[in-house]
C-alpha cells in the first residue's frame, strides 16, 4: 500500500468512523436511560435519507431546508417511537420490551416498503459535494472532509448539551435512579422522550452524510448500520456516549482498513465488525469505556 | 400545615399502614418514632405519592394531594429527604445541589441558598467539583439533605437523617435542622435517635405496626414510661 492509497483509506476510514459513532450515540443514550436496545434505530436512521429525498425531488425544497426538516422529522420519529412502542411497557419485563422493539424495527422497515417502494432510490446529491480535491497528490472527495468536521460539531453540541446545561444533568440523573429525580421534581417521561429526540436526531445527521457517501437508497439501508453501530456502542461501552464514539471510529476504520489491506476478504466485511465485538468483549467485558455496573445497588 | 386522615397502604398483600392519622401545623418540628419495619418511611413515600394509598386522605395546605404527581408537591414546597440517602453519585456535588433547584426559576434566589446551604455544610464547598459517589457515606447524607433545601421546602420531609452519621456529626445534623426551622420551614423527621429527635421537636406520633400508638408533646413523651423503656433504651 502506498502512502497515497493510504491516505484514501485513512479519509475513507474517518468518514465511516464518523457515521457510525452518529448512529451509535443514540443506542448508547437510550440504553442509559432505559436499559433498552432500541432495535428500531436503524430504521429511524432509514427513515432520514428519505425525508431528504422526498423534501428535494417531490417538494422541492432547497437541499439544506430538506435536511434540517429530516433532522426534525427523524427527531420526531424516535419520540413516537418511544411513546408508542416502549412507554406503555415501562414496567413490564425485559423480554416483552424487546419483542417491542424488534416488533417497531420490522414495522417501520415495512411501511417504508411498502410507501416508498422497494426499488433503489437515488440519494439527492449538489454538485459541490461530487468534487474531488488533491491533497499532496492524494485525491480525496470532498465529503470525506465534510463528514468529520460535522460529526465533530454535533458531537461537541450534544456533549455540552448532557454535560452542561441542567436538562443534561436530569438526563444523567434519570439514568441513574428515577425515583429520586422525581423527588427533584424531574419529570422522567420528558426526560426519555428528549433523550430520545436527541438520539434519533444525531442518526438523521448521519443518515443525511451517509447518503452523500452511498447515495443508493432502499428500505433496508438501515439494518447493517445500525447492527454495526450498536456493535460500535458494545464495544465502547453501553450507556457511554464517549464510549460510543470511539468505538464508531475504531470499527470504521478497522473495517476500511482490513478491506484495504486484504482485497481478498472484502466479502466478509460485515464479519470483522463481530470479530472485533467478540475480541473485546473477551478481553473488557464492558467495553472499552464502559463502568462495572456494580456501583447501582 | 398538612394533614393525614386515616391511611391504609398496601404492599401486595402487606397491609403496612393501617389507618395512620397525623398532623403538622406550619412552623412546627414533628417526628415520627418507631421500630424498623413499622411503616415510618412508607407514610413519607405516600405522601410525596411514590406509593398509592388505597384508603385516606392527605391534606397539604388545605388540598388534597393523594392523586397529585410528585412533581407538582416539588413545586408547591413539599420535599423529601429519602432514607439511605440516594444522591445521584454519577454527578458531581453541585450538580445534584443544581439539580435540587431543577423547577426553580430564579437565578438569584438559587444562588443564595446555594450559599446557604455551603454555610451549613462546608464540606459540601470543599468537594463541590467532586463525584457524589467518591464521598463518603456521611458527607452523602449532608448532601442529600443540601439538595432537598436546594428545592426551597416549606413542609420538609426527612426519613432517617442522621442514618451512618459518627456521633458528633448526628449533634451537628439536629443543630442544622433547628438552623432550618428556623428559618421557617416546617420539618417532619423520621429518627432512630428517638432521644434527640423528642427533645427538639415541638411535637411526636410513635408508630408501631402500622399505627400511631401514641402521640404528644416531644418534652411529654421523653418522660413517658413506654416510650423510655422502647426507644430511649432506659
Ligand atoms: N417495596 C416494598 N415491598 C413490600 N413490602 C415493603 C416494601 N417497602 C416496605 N415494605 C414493608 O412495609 C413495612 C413498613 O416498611 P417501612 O419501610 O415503611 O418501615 P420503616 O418504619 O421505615 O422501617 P425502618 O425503620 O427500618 O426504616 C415493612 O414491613 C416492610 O417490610
Ligand atoms: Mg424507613
Amino acid at each position: 500500500m502506498s502512502i497515497n492509497t493510504f491516505f484514501q483509506h485513512l479519509s475513507n476510514g474517518l468518514a465511516l468512523g464518523s457515521l457510525y459513532a452518529l448512529i451509535a450515540i443514540g443506542y448508547t443514550m437510550v440504553y442509559g436511560i432505559l436499559r433498552l436496545i432500541n432495535f428500531a434505530h436503524g430504521e429511524i436512521f432509514m427513515i432520514s435519507t428519505y425525508v431528504v429525498f422526498y423534501g428535494v425531488s417531490m417538494f422541492y425544497l432547497p437541499w439544506w431546508v430538506s435536511i434540517l426538516v429530516a433532522i426534525l422529522i427523524t427527531g420526531l420519529l424516535g419520540i413516537i417511537v418511544e411513546r408508542a412502542a416502549y412507554r406503555p411497557l415501562r414496567n413490564s419485563p425485559r423480554i416483552s420490551v424487546m419483542i417491542s422493539a424488534i416488533g417497531a424495527s420490522y414495522l417501520i422497515q415495512n411501511l417504508a416498503i411498502v410507501i416508498f417502494g422497494g426499488r433503489p432510490k437515488s440519494f439527492p446529491i449538489p454538485d459541490y459535494f461530487n468534487t474531488v480535491i488533491q491533497v499532496q497528490g492524494v485525491s480525496v472527495p470532498i465529503v470525506n472532509f465534510f463528514i468529520p468536521v460535522i460529526t465533530l460539531v454535533a458531537l461537541v453540541v450534544l456533549i455540552y448539551i448532557v454535560e452542561k446545561t441542567k436538562t443534561g444533568m436530569a438526563m444523567r440523573a434519570v439514568s441513574r435512579d428515577y425515583e429520586t429525580a422525581r423527588l427533584m421534581g424531574i419529570s422522567v417521561d420528558n426526560i426519555v422522550s428528549i433523550t430520545f429526540g436527541l438520539g434519533s436526531m444525531m442518526a438523521a445527521i448521519g443518515g443525511v452524510m451517509w447518503g452523500l457517501k452511498y447515495p443508493n437508497l432502499i428500505p433496508l439501508i438501515g439494518t447493517m448500520p445500525g447492527l454495526k453501530a450498536f456493535i460500535a456502542a458494545v464495544i465502547g461501552g453501553i450507556g457511554n456516549i464517549k464510549g460510543a464514539v470511539l468505538g464508531g471510529f475504531l470499527l470504521g476504520m478497522t473495517e476500511i482498513m482490513i478491506i484495504a489491506s486484504l482485497p481478498d476478504v472484502t466479502g466478509y466485511r460485515d464479519a470483522f465488525a463481530f470479530i472485533l465485538l467478540i475480541g473485546i468483549l473477551i478481553y473488557k467485558p464492558s467495553g472499552l469505556l464502559g463502568q462495572d455496573i456494580g456501583e447501582k445497588v | 400545615m398538612i394533614t393525614i386522615s386515616d391511611l391504609h397502604v398496601y404492599y401486595g398483600g402487606i397491609h403496612a399502614i393501617r389507618g395512620v392519622s397525623l398532623a403538622v401545623s406550619k412552623g412546627q418540628i414533628v417526628s415520627l418514632i418507631g421500630a424498623n419495619g413499622a411503616g415510618k418511611s412508607t407514610t413519607l413515600r405516600s405522601i410525596m405519592t411514590l406509593e398509592k394509598p388505597r384508603e385516606g386522605r392527605i391534606l397539604y395546605k388545605d388540598k388534597d394531594i393523594t392523586l397529585t404527581r410528585t412533581t407538582d408537591l416539588v413545586k408547591d414546597g413539599l420535599v423529601l429527604v429519602p432514607e439511605g440517602r440516594h444522591v445521584f453519585t454519577n454527578l458531581t456535588v453541585e450538580e445534584n445541589l443544581i439539580l435540587g433547584a431543577y423547577l426553580r426559576k430564579n437565578a438569584q434566589a438559587i444562588a443564595e441558598d446555594m450559599a446557604w446551604v455551603y454555610q451549613l455544610f462546608p464540606r459540601l464547598k470543599e468537594r463541590s467539583r467532586q463525584r457524589a459517589g467518591t464521598m463518603s457515606g456521611g458527607e452523602q447524607q449532608m448532601l442529600a439533605v443540601g439538595r432537598a433545601l436546594m428545592s426551597s421546602p416549606e413542609l420538609l420531609l426527612m426519613d432517617e437523617p442522621s442514618l451512618g452519621l459518627a456521633p458528633l456529626i448526628v449533634k451537628d445534623i439536629f443543630e442544622i435542622i433547628k438552623k432550618i426551622n428556623e428559618k421557617g420551614v416546617t420539618i417532619l423527621l423520621i429518627e432512630q435517635n428517638a432521644k434527640v429527635a423528642l427533645e427538639i421537636s415541638d411535637y411526636a406520633y410513635v408508630m408501631e405496626t402500622g399505627n400511631i400508638v401514641l402521640e404528644g408533646k416531644g418534652r411529654d413523651l421523653l418522660k413517658d414510661e413506654n416510650v423510655k423503656k422502647a426507644y430511649l433504651g432506659a
